[in-house]
């Protein structure tokens, strides 16, 4: 019997086709050297933003729950792929499996940071999850903040105090309490970016189009009716939120890795809202629009440096954040996008109100 | 939910702008060499016309040669007050300069890096497109560790106003930095109060979620412990928003401290003392070259601060010609009084362009040979500068400087000399 490939499997090839040709369009022009110093260093970071805004709309998307605290686990995921990156420096002297080898560790963190918040959160009704993961994101910063980790002869030494953290003459010191990772090797590259953001799709795609991805959205649309069913609510919520952080504490781990020095302090709050706000302006259960508002809105502030408008630069991105939400929300805009684009309107993209 | 969300995102974004409301000044590229010097100058960095030159033309002496220096600090966010400083202290130094008409012109650009280690490095990278060919920065300590990384592996010479930590210089023979080293002032702190018999138990209160904080609090104590001092309590708090510092007033006060050191900012500083005198507890209070600037403070008493010694190498009410002229033109310009990031700003603008000055064949260097140059000539020793933050300035081959902090002490609202 002849299979038609149906409208879900089409629009996911499409995804790996766009991300597949920025990529090769990218390679050649670096190759060529057509492209700045300033955008090719914004390549591994938006590649990670990508990934979390991703990740994130499984959670807020997908599952229909609100999470602030995403940056938590890229935390979780930056400081222990720094980590793992770092005790293997001798044991596996090979870039791309080292790197490999702490974004699974980075990931591995990340999914056990949503196994901790989901188990208790996942089971209440109503928006506990957002103000859990707010918590959440402040006492994984705080906590890494204070936190001091080292490796020497005899193994790795971890502290909350510098008192009590005492390492052999030959120990190098990992984490440094405020002043956070330092001398990090940079093992990040464009191309494990790319691999990343391939691997989240592939993960992403495949659960949403899964028996448990419509679990999850029937959850998400009415969770009585789904009870009613037989749907374990628990269980597919907590896969949806644990994937969703352990791919963040994957992206994190990449972050961590493309900078020398990373502090806890960066992924506050704030990092948390921005990749929410990529979200929410890609459009929510939007995986497509996520990657694009992720890279586009990451690239943006760097990219209007190079005007004259450099002293408005940030007050511009304001507001032209708050433009396209506008724009978004705007029937008359709707209605004319639906005109034009008449044929698919999936209602799995559009959450509950 | 989505309606709760757009409100929160709203929200958020109200306070994102408003935080990046107090920066108002241009901040761009606004003070380059003038145009004739411009048009019959070699213009070095670019890497394709210094290799064409034949070695050992050096241009002939009248001719000036343009040095672009890529500057990077936080001028929006949490940390943009102390960004905006060494932004506008380097900015007068360089209309100095270039004024002079000498054989050096400076070509000044400022990038805005936020106080993030990402956003440093982007700002970096696009300085490196404009083609820079000294970096002056950053004013943070994290971003500036990572861009030092950077400048490391792809040899720019790196001067650094304000970023304090020893990591900063760590390991890199490519950067510089024109203020003390944490350590160092928290040792020059510990013996200051010893040596003058100054209390007899100490408190300390410092914000250990900050590495300038930190640092200086760590080496404090270190050498209180050495020189057989009694510290009674040592207290922390985790950010500089925080408001309330009672408790650690307290904690204080039950044991008994009569001197507090405060290794942090002024804006907490100035809450600490307020309310230690609602407690009614006078303990004396010593602070680091990041108290300076509270008596500027807008609405701050400043009874509140007589008799608080701090370490700082400036002073802006100092008497002497420069510093008075340095004032004057900042006071015009922006209409506050500069503080130590700024002069520390100015003194590398003159640091940068005095080293340039004594390098022969200057015109043909690229970025890298320049770099070498003056990482030599820098770390060699026998290069030394005067500038606002102090006479006869010279570096160890570390990257760190060698000057001494003045102690001053806070009477009728201005330092006095202790």
């Amino acid at each position: 019997m002849k299979k038609k490939l149906n409208k879900n499997s089409l629009n996911g090839f499409i995804n790996y086709g766009i991300i597949l040709v920025v990529y090769l369009v990218l390679q050649f022009l670096i190759g060529g050297g057509m492209v700045s110093n300033s955008l090719q260093s914004l390549l591994v970071p938006a590649c990670c933003y990508v990934v979390m805004a991703m990740s994130l709309n499984l959670t807020v998307g997908i599952l229909g729950e609100l999470s602030l605290g995403h940056a938590g686990f890229m935390s979780l995921g930056a400081f222990s792929g720094i980590v793992t990156s770092i005790l293997l420096q001798s044991v596996l002297p090979a870039v791309p499996l080292r790197l490999a080898v702490s974004m699974a560790a980075g990931a591995l963190a990340g999914g056990l940071g949503g196994v901790i918040v989901g188990v208790p959160v996942l089971r209440l009704r109503g928006d506990y999850l957002a103000i859990v993961t707010l918590a959440f994101g402040q006492i994984i910063k705080n906590i890494i903040m204070v936190l001091y980790v080292g490796v020497d002869g005899t193994g790795l030494h971890v502290a909350l105090n510098s008192d009590r953290f005492i390492l052999a003459e030959d120990g190098t010191t990992i984490i440094k309490g405020p002043m956070g990772a330092v001398g990090v090797t940079k093992l990040a590259s464009f191309t494990a970016g790319f691999v990343l953001i391939l691997i989240t799709l592939l993960v992403v795609q495949n659960l949403v189009n899964s028996r448990a991805g419509r679990a999850i959205m029937a959850l998400r649309d009415n969770r009585i009716a789904a009870e009613s069913v037989g749907i374990n609510v628990t269980k597919y919520k907590l896969m949806a939120f644990v994937i969703s952080a352990a791919l963040a504490g994957a992206a994190g781990a990449l972050f961590g890795l493309n900078y020398s020095s990373t502090v806890a302090s960066k992924f506050d709050f704030n990092t948390s809202i921005l990749v929410l706000v990529f979200v929410v302006l890609g459009g929510l259960g939007s995986i497509r629009g996520s990657m694009i508002a992720a890279a586009l809105l990451y690239v943006l502030p760097e990219l209007l440096r190079s005007f004259d408008i450099a002293e408005y630069r940030m007050l511009i991105y304001a507001i032209i954040l708050i433009l396209v939400m506008l724009a978004t929300n705007n029937p008359t805009l709707k209605n004319f996008f639906g005109s034009v684009f008449k044929k698919k309107k999936k209602p799995a993209s559009r959450t509950s109100k | 939910m989505k309606k709760f969300l757009a409100l929160l995102l709203a929200f958020v974004m109200t306070l994102a702008l408003a935080a990046c409301g107090g920066n108002d000044d241009n901040q761009n590229n606004n003070s380059s060499a003038p145009d004739g010097a411009q048009g019959d100058t070699q213009t070095p960095g670019n890497d394709q016309s210094g290799d064409a030159q034949t070695p050992g033309g050096s241009q002939p002496s009248g001719d000036a040669v343009t040095i672009k220096i890529g500057g990077i600090g936080p001028l929006t966010g949490d940390n943009a007050q102390y960004g905006t400083a060494t932004y506008w202290g380097a900015e007068i130094a360089v209309e100095e300069i270039n004024a002079l008409n000498g054989p050096v012109r400076l070509e000044f650009n400022y990038q805005d890096d936020t106080g993030a280690a990402d956003t440093a490095v982007s700002a970096y990278n696009t300085l490196k497109d404009w083609g820079a060919q000294v970096i002056y920065g950053c004013t943070t300590t994290t971003p500036c560790v990572a861009v030092a990384s950077e400048t490391y592996a792809d040899r720019y010479f790196q001067l650094t106003p304000s970023a304090s930590s020893p990591e900063v210089v760590n390991g890199k023979d490519n950067v510089f930095q024109m203020c003390f080293t944490d350590p160092y002032l928290g040792t020059a702190g510990a013996d200051y109060l010893s040596e003058n018999n100054l209390g007899t138990k100490y408190g300390v209160i410092y914000n250990n979620g900050d590495a300038y904080s930190t640092g200086i609090a760590e080496a404090f104590l270190e050498e209180a412990k050495a020189k057989g001092m009694e510290v009674v309590a040592t207290q922390t708090y985790p950010d500089d928003t925080t408001t309330d510092y009672t408790v650690q007033l307290n904690a204080c006060k039950d044991a008994g401290a009569d001197v507090v050191f405060l290794p942090i900012y002024y804006t907490p500083a100035s809450l600490i003392l307020s309310q230690a005198k609602q407690m009614s507890y006078a303990p004396l209070f010593i602070g680091g070259d990041g108290m300076d600037g509270m008596l500027d403070m807008d609405g701050f008493d400043k009874s509140l601060a007589e008799g608080l010694l701090l370490m700082t190498p400036f002073s802006a009410g100092a008497e002497d010609e420069r510093t008075k002229s340095f004032v004057e033109k900042y006071q015009a310009d922006h209409g506050i009084l500069p503080n130590q990031f700024a002069a520390d700003g100015y003194d590398c603008m003159y640091a940068i362009y005095e080293a340039c000055s004594q390098i022969d064949g200057l015109a043909d260097m690229d970025h890298a040979q320049l770099c070498d140059a003056l990482a030599a000539l820098f770390g060699g020793g026998g290069f030394a500068v005067d500038g606002l933050t102090g006479s006869g300035m010279t570096w160890k081959d570390t990257g760190e400087i060698s000057k001494s902090p003045l102690i001053f002490r806070v009477e009728n609202g201005a330092y006095v000399g202790a």
